[in-house]
């Protein structure tokens, strides 16, 4: 029998159901496409050359981007904290205070943020190509799990490279800031490394690290689930890869401010 | 023999499939026409348990697809091999990788044994030189003997062929039919194929069955269905528009 139509006054109301019920939905489909990926990571067969094929697309591919985000950002913490730190004659509290906004704050975020742009991109606009050519078909009818093949390599990669490429950042982004602060403006290195020693300790460490570890699993989960997940033609593909980008962006963001205010 | 019972499927309000009956009897070459955008592709991919059915039975040797999830779906697509409308080689393996790929996945073959599986495949297909180069690097009609190939590596029972020739000329239309009707003689797989070639696939089908608005509207084997008294399938095989259809 036909649904009666709705009276006038309800049909926003029925619209707002609808639009919850979307999101509700989506919000599921995203959740399981995690615990799908997760058990496809736990259990064998483990597809080892994808996975080392996604640790070169993920990571060393990002490499030079890392590198030089972080060289050119610890260089402007350094100028920065130096004038600012200057004014209240704490200059020797900048390689502290660098060491701290990188390991703590900048180097997750902004290494996430960039191998985002790089690879995650990549990575939606990749699989979104596979899915409107059929790739991704023809591994399901060959029997063979596309989880296995794509999604949960990239994810695992996600999850290795980008606490590396944030020690990178760290690492990189406080020599930066020992250029500018040391070589440039006349600090001591001995002030800058021991003050550096004195103030940031292994929570600091553990703090950026669990943050590194979470947006590896964020970017690579968005990206890999929009890329497949995608519309139709090259719009879709386009489409998908800018929400990719957008959606993983914003949520290390929010998750970065969450996790800020839980960890130590 | 696949036997279709009463398939339907919607996307939203569309009705695309309104109940469709076939059988596809083993080993035969079937075909099914229709025009462009009237759900052979879907139908197709009901047939290879890419979609499932809003209502109706797809049976295998009398085992109905439709309630299959997983492993047991996995087996049976083991019997199968399908050639996809664009080939859908991976872009990112050679040819020879591509036809490879099921074999190095799939059985527990040695890598000698597989490159002389690969070998053999690409040599029956007619492109022992194009092995290692990407499907980026060959034509299209290449690219579609690559994706036969490789549907073929692993000598399944069945084989799907999704408009293999969408986009080739005339000359290579008829070399990859007469590709199949070889292989098919050959290796004595039942092929299920969707096309719109008219009337250059009259000459490999030993059944051909008309879609038309969701329904199967003829089905018989070749010659009778060129002889049909049904004016859709006239029209179709004519060429003519349907009166009140855009030209």
């Amino acid at each position: 029998m036909a649904e009666a139509p709705l009276a006038a006054p309800l049909v926003p109301f029925a619209a707002l159901g609808q639009w919850a019920i979307g999101i509700v939905l989506a919000l599921g489909r995203f959740g399981t496409f995690l615990l799908l990926a997760v058990a496809t990571i736990v259990s064998p067969p483990f597809k080892v050359r994808a996975f080392v094929d996604r640790i070169d697309y993920i990571g060393f591919r990002s490499l030079l981007i890392i590198l030089l985000t972080g060289g050119f950002t610890g260089m402007v913490l350094g100028l920065q904290v130096y004038f600012t730190l200057s004014r209240f004659g704490s200059e020797a509290f900048l390689g502290p205070a660098v060491a701290l906004s990188l390991i703590r704050e900048l180097g997750p975020v902004l290494s996430a943020l960039m191998v985002t742009g790089r690879a995650g991109s990549a990575l939606t606009a990749e699989l979104g190509i596979m899915r409107i050519t059929e790739q991704i078909d023809a591994l399901t009818v060959m029997a063979l799990n596309p989880f296995r093949y794509l999604v949960a390599p990239s994810i695992l990669a996600g999850l290795i490279t980008f606490p590396l490429m944030t020690a990178l950042f760290d690492t990189v982004g406080i020599f930066g800031g020992y250029l500018v602060g040391v070589e440039l403006l006349g600090l001591s290195p001995g002030t800058y490394f021991g003050e550096m020693q004195t103030f940031v300790d292994m929570r600091d460490v553990m703090t950026g690290f669990w943050k590194s570890v979470s947006f590896g699993i964020i970017v690579t989960w968005v990206c890999t689930y929009k890329g497949f997940h995608v519309g139709h033609g090259a719009e879709g593909v386009a489409r998908a890869t800018t929400q990719a980008v957008v959606l993983s962006s914003v949520l290390i963001l929010v998750w970065d401010y969450f996790l800020g205010t839980v960890l130590p | 023999m696949i036997k279709i019972e009463g398939v339907t499927k919607s996307f939203g309000r569309q009705v695309v499939l309104r109940g469709v009956d076939l059988e596809v009897p083993d080993g035969s070459i079937t075909v099914i026409i229709g025009r462009s955008g009237g759900g052979k592709t879907v139908f197709l991919r009901h047939m290879i348990g890419l979609l499932r059915p809003d209502s109706g039975r797809i049976l295998l040797d009398d085992v109905d697809l439709t309630q299959l999830r997983g492993r047991a779906l996995d087996a049976v697509r083991d019997r199968y091999g399908v050639v996809f409308q664009g080939g859908a080689l991976f872009d990112s393996l050679t040819c020879a990788e591509n036809v490879a790929f099921p074999l190095r996945e799939k059985t527990r073959l040695t890598r000698e044994q597989i490159a002389e599986r690969v070998a053999l495949g690409l040599e029956r297909v007619g492109l022992g030189d194009v092995k290692d180069k990407y499907p980026a690097e060959v034509s299209g009609g290449m690219r579609k003997r690559v994706a036969i190939a490789r549907a073929l590596a692993t000598e399944p029972a069945i084989v799907f062929f999704d408009e293999p020739t969408t986009g080739l000329d005339p000359i290579l239309v008829n070399t990859i039919h007469h590709l199949i009707l070889e292989l098919h003689r050959r290796l004595r797989f039942t092929a299920v194929m969707v096309s719109h070639e008219i009337p250059e696939i009259f000459q490999i089908a030993d059944s051909v069955a008309m879609l038309h608005e969701g329904r199967i509207v003829e089905v018989g084997p070749a010659a009778a269905i060129q002889a049909s008294p049904n004016p859709i399938v006239q029209r179709f095989i004519r060429g003519e528009p349907e009166s009140g259809s855009a030209r």
